[in-house]
């Protein structure tokens, strides 16, 4: 264990300089406080206090069926819907040992990756107002708009859509939708250049970001950090490719890796990942098999065996993990998420430690926190 | 000059003599200070207002919206809605805050940023007062609103608001070296502090056009350096509303706040009229050297349309910045000032000097 | 010397990257990009929801004031919120046989999360969403619906040729 590991330990004195940037703070995106204790401009230290918005998903879960469980996942991590529908969806169709039809598992990597997309749409937006420069936040938003329509589309809700369940999907996706993702791809790929311009490119940003708040390879694996954070400090940890599920084997997509561990990357990985992401896209709508098949056969009522279930994910922030204790009731014995940003904040006093109150934003929105999945 | 431009001093001067012939002198000087108190306070707030409104239309243009469009066409009242809900809000009174200075900083900032404004020439023969440093003058009184934002910051028992002060402090000092020395460059071009002599000399070119390179630079510094000194973005970190809510001004509502809020953008065209004073000549029309029918028919245009479309323009500049570039951190600001602007401004002044020396320039 | 070479390329640098940044906005500025926020209530009159938009869990009547529901609380059992209450009657059919029927069809609209399993899971199609999305009221008690009209009743089932 590397030696900045060890020494995350919290020493308060009466005497520190401390200010709560939360839970009501516009950087914070949500209800997470942060004790922030400062020496002039500089952090002393930060401790993260959560738990603003627990809404008890995990114990809920286990008053219901495994069917009324998808509409919880939504609103862990509000930003990758599909994922986390399709953690759940995976773990009761390995389960119980149903293979879903080809179509369906096509189906649900483009809304893997349109999802993907469009997470990372607001956090670019997001970070960018973080660090003061608000026309992005705009341009973010306008792109993520086309996503939201090919969601509204097929499903008939933009950001909540509890479309995939377990055995496939709710039901068939909108006949434009092929064509959708095709225009959207070919819309964005003239748009991301402008990104590169407005911000990547930028000096200010670049000074803000370069060498800020390093997260060393060894940080990310004792702290458990996954996903473009992760990645973002050179650990492999995409679970589309160390685990592949769905159609992800058949695939061709780069693991984007990036070995500074600074905000810079960490910003660069999730650039990178759109690119990607439309890359996989023209891919699965060249492959998709036609038909109009969108569900296997289920019974109406899901059990699952007495045993122990684990199914993994890649979210647009990290790894998903679902945990399930069953004792072959419809309802689950105990429904475990080990959610990405958990793992990524608690990283915050390790980074943000001796720098400025304003790199601690940079950090805190290159880790791109959702709270809502912190607490659950 | 073929055409004559026209002078306002033909009509203060009218007015003048009236009040004296009317009245006893005393009373006349009286009467003319309460008359040109009156116009620039109106002036001043609906500058603020107008200033707001353009702000926020610039920037939804700029970001693919449409920006304010509710109130009154195109939302022209929006700002004055926006005006009438600040009026009529509570003044929250901050437990354990320095009351009285609490309450003094918003009137030290808004002073300051008024006795600035005395003393820019508007248009030929348009200057309430005409000082022969006055340059020296506006600098000096702009300078003062930081003191202000210092008491805010101090008085109103926040963290976040001590922080933003104490930034904004740092800031103001270094910055304004950049601002004097830049302004310096042309007043060595000049030799005169007055600022209607500063117009008058460049009756045959815009020093940004007559003093080459060195002029331009000194013009970017200067724009760089005010942009600083009025607490805009990219040097928002006064402010600096992603990381310390809204900085000095945490603690302060309704009116108090709209005092603020104007001065800022009073301050923003303050920076932006000196800036047009010195570098593009004020309300002089653009002339260029001996060319007699050029110049007459840029003599049509009214002078206080050229000292307003020269200040929008570099208004517009410094919005564009604002709207584009992320916000710098408070050390990266202190590295530009001390290890860029001011050693190339120096070397720039010395370069300007040298030409000035050998007679160089148009 | 070569720390001032690289002193003025890292100034050059900086503002070439920073006009690059401002040639985008500035592009914005002179040609304004496509306005994606939607004109709210102005185009109240043209504003189309898609075809599956998820308003609310609405029972089509037909013009008989007849609907499909035949009160099996199906959907009311696979709701996740407990937003659907289910009551039922007895109602004699013709040969005078006492059957169950729909009383009152209970939908209470603040508990749903449109997860659309009662939708999915209804036997005989009897709800469906509506794209009604103007829900805002000022009292929480007017967002319980009761969805069968009054007087409503059970549409006959087509003899199946």
């Amino acid at each position: 264990m590397s030696k900045d590991v060890v020494t995350n330990i919290i020493l308060r004195d009466d005497e520190d300089y401390i200010i709560n940037m939360g839970p009501q703070h516009p950087s914070t995106h949500g209800v997470l406080r942060l004790e922030v204790c400062l020496n002039g401009e500089t952090v002393k230290y930060v401790v993260p206090h959560i738990g603003y918005i627990h809404r008890g998903i995990e114990k809920m879960c286990e008053y219901d069926t495994y069917k009324q469980i998808i509409h919880l996942t939504d609103r862990m991590d509000y930003l990758s819907a599909h994922m986390n529908n399709e953690a759940v969806s995976l773990l009761v169709e390995n389960a119980l040992g149903i293979e879903v039809p080809e179509r369906v598992k096509y189906i649900r990597a483009a809304l893997n990756e349109l999802n993907r997309i469009a997470s990372h749409h607001l956090w670019w937006s997001a970070f960018g107002m973080d660090l003061g420069a608000l026309t992005t936040f705009f341009y973010g938003l306008r792109d993520r708009e086309k996503i939201l329509d090919i969601f509204d589309e097929s499903f008939g809700s933009r950001l909540l859509h509890s479309f995939v369940t377990p055995g496939g999907l709710m039901h068939d996706v909108h006949p434009n939708f092929r064509k959708n993702i095709m225009e959207f791809v070919k819309y964005f790929r003239k748009k991301l250049p402008e990104y590169k311009k407005l911000l990547t490119d930028n000096i200010i940003f670049q000074n803000r970001t370069k060498g800020i708040g390093v997260m060393t390879k060894e940080t990310a694996i004792a702290f458990g950090v996954t996903g473009p954070s992760g990645r973002g400090s050179g650990f492999s940890c995409d679970v589309r490719k160390i685990a592949p599920y769905g159609i992800y084997d058949q695939l061709e997509f780069n693991e984007v890796l990036y070995t500074n561990g600074d905000s810079f990357d960490r910003y660069m990985v999730r650039m990178d990942e759109m690119v990607e992401s439309m890359n996989l896209l023209e891919q699965i709508v060249d492959k998709m098999p036609e038909g109009t098949e969108f569900t296997a056969k289920m019974k109406p009522i899901v059990k699952l065996p007495e045993g122990e279930y684990f199914q993994r994910v890649e979210t647009a922030r990290g790894e998903l993990d679902v945990f399930v204790v069953s004792d072959g009731k419809k309802h689950p014995y105990r429904m475990r998420f080990r959610s990405p940003n958990f793992s990524n904040m608690f990283t915050l006093n390790i980074l943000g430690r001796g720098l400025k109150i304003a790199d601690l934003v940079a950090i805190s929105g290159s880790l791109d926190l959702v709270i809502p999945d912190i607490d659950r | 000059m073929i055409l004559e431009i026209y002078s306002f001093s033909s009509l203060t001067e009218a007015i003048d003599t009236a009040l004296n012939n009317s009245m006893a002198p005393w009373l006349a000087t009286l009467t003319e200070l309460v008359i040109i108190g009156i116009v620039f306070l109106s002036f001043y707030a609906l500058l603020g207002l107008f200033l707001v409104y353009l702000e926020r239309k610039v920037c939804a243009v700029m970001q693919n919206r449409i920006g304010p469009n509710r109130v009154g066409k195109w939302g022209l009242l929006q700002t004055i809605a926006d005006l009438i809900k600040l009026l009529m809000k509570e003044l929250i009174p901050i437990k354990n805050a320095d009351q009285f200075l609490f309450n003094l900083a918003p009137y030290i900032v808004i002073a300051a940023s008024f006795m600035a404004m005395a003393a820019l020439p508007f248009a030929k023969g348009l200057q309430a007062i005409d000082l022969n440093v006055g340059l020296f003058y506006i600098m000096a009184v702009s300078s003062l609103g930081v003191v202000g934002i210092l008491i805010a910051g101090w008085s109103s028992n926040s963290k976040y608001s001590l922080v933003g002060a104490m930034r904004s402090g740092a800031q103001i000092i270094s910055y304004e070296l950049s601002v004097g020395l830049s302004l310096l460059s042309i007043v060595i071009f000049t030799g005169s502090l007055q600022l209607s002599d500063i117009v008058a000399s460049q009756a045959d070119g815009w020093w940004i056009f007559k003093g080459h390179i060195p002029a331009f630079f000194a013009f970017v510094i200067y724009l760089v350096a005010g942009t600083a000194e009025i607490n805009r973005g990219p040097f928002d970190l006064a402010e600096a509303e992603s990381e310390l809510t809204a900085g000095f001004h945490t603690e302060y509502s309704g009116i108090k706040f709209a005092f603020f809020f104007l001065a800022e953008y009073i301050n923003m065209f303050i920076v932006a009229a000196v800036a047009a004073t010195v570098f593009f000549g004020g309300w002089m029309p653009l002339h260029i050297g001996n060319w007699q029918g050029f110049n007459a028919v840029m003599d049509y245009i009214p002078s206080i349309i050229w000292f307003f479309g020269k200040t929008f323009f570099i208004i517009y500049l410094i919005m564009w910045f604002k709207w584009t570039f992320p916000r710098l951190r408070i050390d990266q600001l202190l590295t530009l000032e001390w290890k860029y602007l001011l050693p190339l401004n120096l070397i720039n002044t010395v370069i300007i000097a040298f030409i000035v020396l050998m007679g160089w320039y148009f | 010397m070569n720390s001032i070479v690289k002193y003025f390329s890292e100034i050059f640098g900086g503002v070439r990257s920073l006009l690059t940044g401002m040639s985008v906005t500035g592009k914005y500025f002179i040609s304004p990009g496509e306005i994606v926020t939607e004109q709210y209530p102005e185009n109240r009159a043209t504003l189309k929801m898609t075809d599956r938009f998820k308003g609310e869990v609405t029972m089509p009547h037909d013009e008989n004031n007849q609907h499909q529901c035949t009160g099996c609380g199906i959907c009311e059992v696979n709701c996740p919120n407990g937003a659907i209450e289910i009551i039922t009657k007895k109602v004699p059919n013709e040969s005078g046989k006492l059957v169950r029927a729909i009383d009152k069809h209970i939908y209470h609209l603040s508990m749903c999360t449109f997860c659309e399993l009662c939708i999915k899971t209804c036997p005989s199609d009897a709800i469906t969403w509506g794209h009604d999305f103007e829900h805002a009221v000022f009292d929480r008690t007017k967002l319980t619906k009761v969805l069968n009209k009054p007087g409503s009743s059970l549409k006959k089932k087509e003899a199946k040729s």
